[in-house]
């Protein structure tokens, strides 16, 4: 079967001092080539070799970063299609940009587990392991299907559901237009077209410049780090972020006006919430306490609760060991280089043992035990679903330059007087761009538009 | 009791708008057909609107055609009105409509079948189907007839348990007080198929005479009007159209709707079956959309040598007498004659889920179906599906492989994907908007989609395919010399620009580039530069539209190719989805229940995951292999 051109990360994130780009199929060589500013023209080097040069995009000549490109071709590769990966610098920005770039030139996404399952297709896995390929499609959609999921309740779906919902107002009232000439609706005229399309395209435009800032799209597990006043909440963010030797983004100011860092803990971008305030707060510790950190807890997809062994545990400590019992949270008991005071058996009595971990934030010991319990928790002991976190963003991006584009085509027909029913087909596909995002089927949902709308039929 | 009463190839149970397709069909290819009905008066008989086509719904009548079927050629035999629709549009979604006699139109289709060779037609209800080993091979009557065949077509309409609804009154009958066919539900049920109760309703026919046409708009025809046929060359009489009647309902007919509600069975609960949204009864409309005012009600004349009229949009199951006063209520209609009431008929159908693309059912072998009994509504609908039955009915009997129309190829073929692979909980009618492919499936190139397969499986005679094919050769040819020819910013050239207001041209450029400008058309350039070969206004038009929306046609073509991929993967018929390792099991049952044909059918079954597709996809590599490795 002859496939189209797909691309993903292929290393770990935030990991290492290089990120590597895998794209495969028969548009490998001329996709990257298309972007790549070197001495040599990729389409005519021979296979298993490596070049140097610079990923730039071509619309604006500006260079994404400074790359190795290793240029293997078909049937001597890992999927035995022409394969290209791309090196880029470690870190989040490089290897997603390049990857955003690459998908806004026509390059799909890889689904989850198809450069593994290409590899089974073209004969390079043995027969023996099918089973394997197949668990490995089903575990890697299901963790993208719910991280997809979460990120669709979250901020940007509260952007594009009203755009789409314009959007198919407008295309069931064409649809009609077309299959009901003879009723009396009014026709849709260019100028309604122009204005509609023309507003839903300031709106993405709008989505793109902040998903290019990082406010919308954002990525990591939404982590809250909670505790009694003096737990030791700072001291763990500190090092954190000290152990970490990529602070990966800073990003200023939600609308709440919250500072966030996102940290990479052996690979897994974690989103701390409100790390401004717990840096306040150990300077002011007796005027905010467990408070200030509810708020935080409620939109925390991971909760690190800070116990300092040092004191008893408190009645406000027992309360949260409650309720995160049945949480993706981890309890963090602090300060083991000094002597304890807190009795083990009440916080196991009310919590599983196999999710605390004891570590002293101040020493930096124990640090390891965290990371393979985060681990554990999100991704079954593996870090390589914490990509499609951070891809899935440049995928959403990939989708609104599609949706961009696309009305950028009905607004142009529009003004040139171009047939309805041919603009409809740019606006239908900005409308299935859109909802490409939040995973939603478009299916039979414009038939129940027409008919919930306008009253039809002889 | 029982008698032997004579052998076919296949049997088509129904002269409706499917079953006469399908016996035609059948017998053209060379079967031995034999078409069943319960009245031999009601062989194509127009039980509601006496119009033909429409959006989506024109789109089919063309494509019957191009494949070799009737109904377009019957209807331009026959019409009484011709209007092309959606002119101001995009030639996609250009659609042919017109107004049939009504009467006319189902004895020159009667008549058709009657000379037809191979075709035998009776008059006959159908109470039992004979199967062995699981093979549908013969059909009982009432009257104890017993006949056998290789392939049986049902194509039962809304006769299957028929009831009709005026108000509080409700009967066992089919369409227009025809008998129902009260056995063969049964029969079905027991052979292991599931059926529905769908709903579906006719307004109520008034006398001409009293009709007031002073309060109305006029709907004329168009003056040269095109016809469904690629065959048809001229008919005489399109100079003799019919016009229709355009008025609107008022207050006091909303009110009178409103009073009468109690006595309304939409609302009383009297209606089980479902009917289709896309189509309400005039109760239906005003308790919905309560905010409009009036509703358009067209008068269509029903035949020239009748004074019956159609009352189109009035729609209705309210009682008789509530009825008369709804009609005279509406301006022009104040003094109006009821000839016939209007009333909702239940039927049973088919869940066709249960049928293979080729419209055979998956339980009973050589048992193909056809029409409102698979869920749609509509004459082209049910003769859509009644030429592709017709015709693999008899490639099973000459042991052919079943051809399927796709979804890129003809509403025809999304229609039958749409109906087996997704199924349907109302009545299915055909929209553009449910076509993915809409630009290609334009109602101007159904014989280039379509006419080579015709010929490929005989429906097509040799002489209408070779004048196809110098059709198809005169527009290329035109194409690549419109694509030589340079336009030079001349005086000739400006002037023209210059008339249809389009901007002066800068530089030479060729016709393709110029001929996509919005405003210039291939009548202006072929002024300018006459073709040497003659081309008919067809050809022409063709050139034209290819030209001008080369770039959007390409783009779907792109899209086409990229899904063919998936259509070609073919899935083993008895694959056991309960035993594939991984996959969801939501995705076991569906496909279980639907089981598709192709990866690409697969996709299109609503809660079947990219993720389950992949994973089939590496089951079937999985079993090619070792299979392979069987050898």
């Amino acid at each position: 079967m002859v496939e189209d051109t797909i691309a993903a990360v292929a290393t770990a994130l935030g990991e290492g001092s290089i990120a590597v780009v895998r794209v495969s199929g028969p548009e490998a060589v001329a996709s990257v080539a298309g972007v790549f500013r070197s001495k040599t023209d990729l389409r005519s080097v021979a296979s298993h070799t490596v070049h140097y040069g610079w990923i730039n995009d071509p619309e604006n000549g500006q260079i994404l970063d400074e790359v190795l490109v290793t240029v293997m071709r078909a049937p001597r590769s890992f999927t035995a299609e022409d394969v290209v990966e791309v090196s880029t610098h470690g870190g989040i920005v490089a290897v997603k940009s390049v990857l955003g770039l690459l998908l806004r030139r026509g390059v799909r996404m890889a689904e989850p587990g198809e450069f593994t399952k290409r590899a089974f297709l073209n004969g390079r896995i043995d027969l023996a392991q099918a089973e394997a390929v197949i668990d490995l499609i089903r575990s890697k959609s299901e963790r993208a299907f719910q991280l997809a999921r979460k990120q669709a309740e979250g901020s940007i779906s509260k952007h594009i559901v009203p755009l789409r919902g314009n959007l198919i107002e407008l295309l069931a009232h064409v649809e009609v237009n077309i299959d009901y000439p003879e009723h009396d609706v009014a026709e849709v005229t260019a100028g309604v077209i122009r204005d509609t399309c023309g507003a839903a395209l300031a709106q993405v435009e709008e989505l793109l410049k902040t998903a290019d800032e990082g406010k919308v799209l954002r990525e990591g597990i939404v982590t809250a780090i909670v505790g009694r006043p003096n737990a030791g909440k700072s001291s763990l963010l500190n090092a954190l972020a000290r152990e970490n030797k990529a602070i990966v983004t800073e990003i200023p100011g939600t609308t709440r006006d919250i500072v966030e860092e996102t940290i990479s803990l052996g690979g897994i971008p974690l989103r701390l919430l409100d790390t401004a305030g717990i840096r306040e707060t150990s300077d002011i510790v007796e005027r905010i306490g467990v408070e200030r950190s509810r708020t935080a807890l409620n939109e925390a997809d991971l909760i690190l609760l800070v116990i300092n062994r040092q004191e008893p545990l408190h009645d406000d400590e027992r309360q949260l060991l409650r309720e995160l019992k049945d949480r993706p949270s981890i309890v963090v008991v602090n300060k083991i280089d000094l002597p304890g005071v807190m009795k083990l058996e009440e916080v196991t009595d009310l919590y599983p043992s196999d999710r605390i971990v004891f570590l002293s934030a101040k020493e930096g010991t124990g640090l390891g035990e965290l990371e393979t319990a985060v681990s554990k928790l999100f991704f079954s002991g593996s870090v390589e679903a914490a990509d499609i976190t951070y891809v899935s963003n440049v995928r959403h991006i990939a989708l609104l330059h599609r949706a961009k584009s696309s009305l950028e085509d009905a607004v142009k027909a529009a003004a040139e007087g171009i047939p309805v029913d041919l603009i409809q087909i740019d606006i239908a596909s900005a409308w299935e761009s859109l909802g490409e995002i939040l995973g939603d089927a478009a299916g039979e949902s414009l038939l129940d538009e027409i008919f919930s709308k306008f009253c039809l039929g002889k | 009791m029982g008698y032997r009463a004579g052998d076919y190839d296949i049997i088509v149970i129904g002269a409706g708008h499917a079953g006469s397709e399908a016996a035609l069909a059948g017998a053209r290819m060379g079967c031995e057909t034999l078409l069943l009905t319960i009245n031999l008066d009601m062989v194509a008989f127009m039980p509601c609107n006496p119009s033909v086509g429409g959006p989506a719904k024109g789109h089919v009548v063309r494509e019957i055609d191009a494949l070799g079927g009737e109904m377009g050629r019957n209807t331009d035999k026959t019409f009484i009105q011709m209007r092309m629709l959606n002119t101001a549009k995009g030639p996609a979604v250009h659609a042919l409509r017109a107004q049939a006699d009504k009467f006319l139109y189902q004895h020159t289709m009667k008549e058709t079948i009657e000379k037809q060779d191979h075709l035998t037609l009776r008059q006959g209800m159908v109470e039992d189907l004979i199967v062995e080993d699981g093979k549908c091979c013969g059909v009982v009557t009432k009257t104890g007839a017993e006949y056998r065949a290789k392939a049986v077509v049902l194509t039962t309409g809304t006769y299957l348990r028929g009831k009709v609804i005026m108000g509080e009154l409700m009967y066992e009958s089919g369409p227009n007080n025809q008998q129902p066919s009260l056995k063969l539900s049964d029969t079905l049920r027991r052979l292991g198929l599931e059926l529905v109760r769908f709903k579906t309703g006719t307004p109520p026919r008034v006398h001409q005479d009293t009709i007031d046409f002073d309060k109305t708009e006029i709907q004329p025809g168009d003056d040269k009007p095109k016809y469904f046929s690629y065959e048809t060359e001229y008919m005489e009489h399109s100079e003799n159209q019919m016009p229709c009647w355009l008025t609107y309902t008022s207050e006091e007919t909303h009110k009178i709707i409103n009073d009468n509600l109690h006595r309304a069975p939409m609302f009383s609960g009297a209606i089980e079956g479902t009917g289709p949204r896309y189509c309400p009864s005039i109760e239906d409309k005003i308790v919905r959309f309560a905010d409009k005012p009036k509703h358009q009600i067209f008068l269509e004349p029903e035949g020239r040598n009748t004074k019956e009229y159609y009352v189109q949009g009035l729609s209705t199951s309210m009682p008789e007498d509530v009825q008369l006063n709804i009609l005279r209520s509406i301006p022009g209609l104040e003094k109006v004659e009821m000839m016939r009431t209007g009333y909702a008929i239940e039927y049973d159908a088919v869940v066709p889920t249960q049928l293979w693309p080729s419209l055979e059912t998956k339980r009973v072998d050589s048992l193909f179906t056809a029409g409102q009994i698979n869920g749609t509504s509509g004459y082209e609908e049910a003769a859509g599906q009644g030429v592709m039955a017709g015709i693999n009915a008899a490639r099973k009997v000459q042991g052919k492989s079943p051809v399927v129309i796709d979804r890129s190829k003809g509403y025809i073929g999304v229609m039958i994907d749409d109906l087996v692979t997704k199924g349907t909980n109302e009545p299915y009618r055909l929209l553009t908007s449910r076509a993915e492919y809409r630009l290609l499936l334009r109602h101007d190139n159904a014989d280039l989609r379509l006419t080579p397969l015709g010929y490929e499986i005989g429906l097509i005679r040799e002489e209408r395919y070779n004048k196809f094919l110098v059709k198809k050769d005169r527009v290329e040819t035109e194409i690549n010399r419109m694509k030589e020819t340079k336009f030079r910013p001349d005086e000739d050239v400006q002037a023209m620009l210059k008339a249809c207001g389009s901007a002066p041209l800068q530089n030479t450029v060729d016709g393709l580039t110029l001929l996509r400008r919005p405003e210039v058309t291939y009548g202006m350039l072929e002024k300018l530069s006459p073709s040497s070969a003659e081309l008919t206004d067809d050809m022409k038009e063709q050139v034209e539209i290819q030209i001008k929306y080369a770039g959007y046609i390409e783009k779907q073509f792109h899209q086409v190719e990229r899904l063919e991929k998936m259509e070609k993967k073919r899935i083993p018929e008895n694959i056991d989805y309960g035993i594939i390792h991984g996959l969801a099991t939501e995705a076991k049952q569906k496909l279980s229940n639907v089981r598709p044909l192709s990866l690409g059918q697969a996709s299109r079954i609503s809660g079947v995951t990219p993720a389950d597709l992949s994973i089939l996809l590496v089951h079937l590599e999985h079993y090619n292999r070792v299979k392979a490795a069987q050898g």
